[in-house]
């Protein structure tokens, strides 16, 4: 079972600029932003992601009030990865499904909403609400995922800043390598953009992206970058056993091959392009492949300064003498969704494997001599003669790395 | 408030909890919970209701008398009286 092979076969996304796959990768390609300007209680506006999708489609408006918006996305990203696999989650045991979900923060939503209630009754805790502790308990967004579905294998919540979606597939990965259980729904959620406290202390680092056009605010690699554009958002797989999908013939989207995590031991926000670096070296010794193996590295730099060239530093590291490595960056389009970062990201690039398309890194005017990498896609799609290996990089606050190397699937 | 008054709030914060809640074939007789698909959470909704908008503070052991439409506004009438 260790040996076992791991696919992706199913996928369900909600994303500032779509609510599902076909429509997010079309807009990808074509690099249409939908970033927007939201209005935040005592912050003020701010370019934020935001996502629409059919709220109720999958759960009642009751338990959606009931709940937490990371909870509505994860329910309705669930319900969609599971039809988008064509699976009806019967044909495995109820108790031998794993839920593992991502999580940069949660809690912080509710909480300062509690705060802000409770400030209209002078602050007399008697009105704080009995709903508190079941949507701030870590596991909130994978346990409301369960009771929807009736799953009554282990579900909980991966906190790992925002390298937190890549950490879920990987201890899907683990969990079906070690038989825990037999399928996962694995993913990252972010409802990041309900919190003014997440956004003002952005600002307070210097670190929160400010334009006069929001869809022009996530910039990484452009010399004027000045800092995230924070996101909401969702993106849950289905995990299974290569034979099992094979057997019932599932489309599969691509074999998890390699991964790796570390930590930069260093410092709280700054990033550590040594580091990271040891961590896709690591991923790609697992993955049994060479750097020039690589068909395309999707980035995690999120537009601040120091992130971005401490990425390209770790990539020129690693993958400088390779001729035909594609790299992308996906936050320029939907901002960073951070737990849901790498999962959507990675989404998003998977059709490559079918198309050949890498899609662009938008609103780059001035590109940072800094950041200038080999094979950079700016502003416009490239089409390649195929991409075989994604590299998907996703890093963190705290210092926390992580890299998932996902391959084609070729019968 | 009127009987009918209190009959109408605790509908109209049922309401809030669930806009699709069927009231249609609803018995005033029977218990709210299992008629209406409230749980335990949903029931507590109606408690702290009541206090934000009537300052009613509800002790736990009188929680069964709000177990019925009617049963509420027996409970609730000498309290909301001035209301």
């Amino acid at each position: 079972m260790l040996n076992s092979r791991i696919v992706l076969t199913g996928i369900g996304l909600a994303a500032p600029n779509a609510d599902n796959l076909p429509e997010f990768r079309n807009k990808l390609v074509n690099g249409i932003s939908e970033i927007q300007e939201i209005d935040l209680r005592y912050f003020g506006n701010a370019a934020a992601g935001i996502c629409t999708f059919p709220e109720t489609l999958y759960r009642k408006k009751k338990e959606n009030k009931k709940g937490t918006r990371a909870g509505c996305l994860g329910v309705y990203c669930a319900n969609q990865a599971l039809k988008d696999a064509k699976l009806d989650i019967l044909a495995y045991d109820a108790s031998r499904i794993g839920v593992y979900i991502g999580l940069t923060e949660h809690g912080t939503v509710e909480t300062e909403n509690e705060v802000f209630n409770i400030s209209k009754y002078q602050y007399d805790v008697n009105y704080w609400t009995h709903h508190h502790n079941p949507r701030t308990v870590l596991n909130n967004p994978a346990g409301e995922i369960t009771m929807n579905l009736g799953i009554t294998g282990p579900h909980y919540v991966i906190g790992a800043a925002c390298a937190a979606g890549n950490a879920s597939l990987i201890q899907a990965v683990q969990m079906l390598k070690l038989d825990e259980v037999d399928m996962a729904l694995a993913g990252g959620i972010s409802e990041s953009v309900g919190s003014f406290g997440i956004f003002a202390s952005f600002k307070a680092q210097g670190a929160l992206a400010e334009a006069s056009d929001p869809r022009k605010a996530s910039r990484p690699f452009d010399r004027d970058r000045n800092g995230i554009v924070i996101s909401e958002g969702g993106c849950i797989y289905v995990l299974e056993h290569l034979e099992r999908a094979i057997a019932r013939g599932a489309h599969i989207y691509g074999e998890i091959v390699g991964y790796a995590m570390n930590s930069d031991a260093r410092d709280f926000v700054l990033p550590y392009g040594k580091r990271q670096a040891e961590c896709m070296r690591l991923a790609l010794q697992r993955a049994h492949l060479q750097p020039d193996q690589v068909d395309l590295i999707n980035t995690h730099a999120t537009g601040t300064k120091q992130g971005d060239i401490e990425e390209c530093k770790a990539i020129v590291e690693v993958f400088g003498h390779c001729p035909s490595t594609y790299v992308n960056n996906t936050k320029s389009i939907i901002g960073h969704a951070m737990g849901a970062a790498g999962v959507l990201e990675l989404a998003g690039n998977l059709p490559s494997f079918i198309d050949g398309v890498v899609h662009p890194t938008i609103n780059i005017e001035n590109l940072d001599p800094d950041c200038s990498l080999k094979n950079l896609v700016v502003n416009e799609a490239v089409q390649t003669q195929s991409i075989d290996i994604l590299l998907n990089n996703s890093f963190g606050m705290v210092g926390i790395n992580s890299t998932v190397i996902v391959k084609k699937y070729k019968d | 408030m009127t009987n009918e008054d209190i009959k109408n709030l605790i509908l109209e914060i049922i309401k809030d909890i669930d806009d699709e809640a069927d009231f249609e074939s609803h018995d005033p007789d029977k218990a709210l919970r299992e008629q209406l698909e409230l749980d335990s959470m949903d029931f507590l909704d109606i408690v702290m209701e009541l206090r934000k908008r009537h300052k009613l503070q509800i002790p736990e052991e009188d929680y069964p008398h709000l177990a019925t439409l009617n049963s509420c506004v027996r409970y609730l009438q000498p309290l909301l009286k001035d209301a």
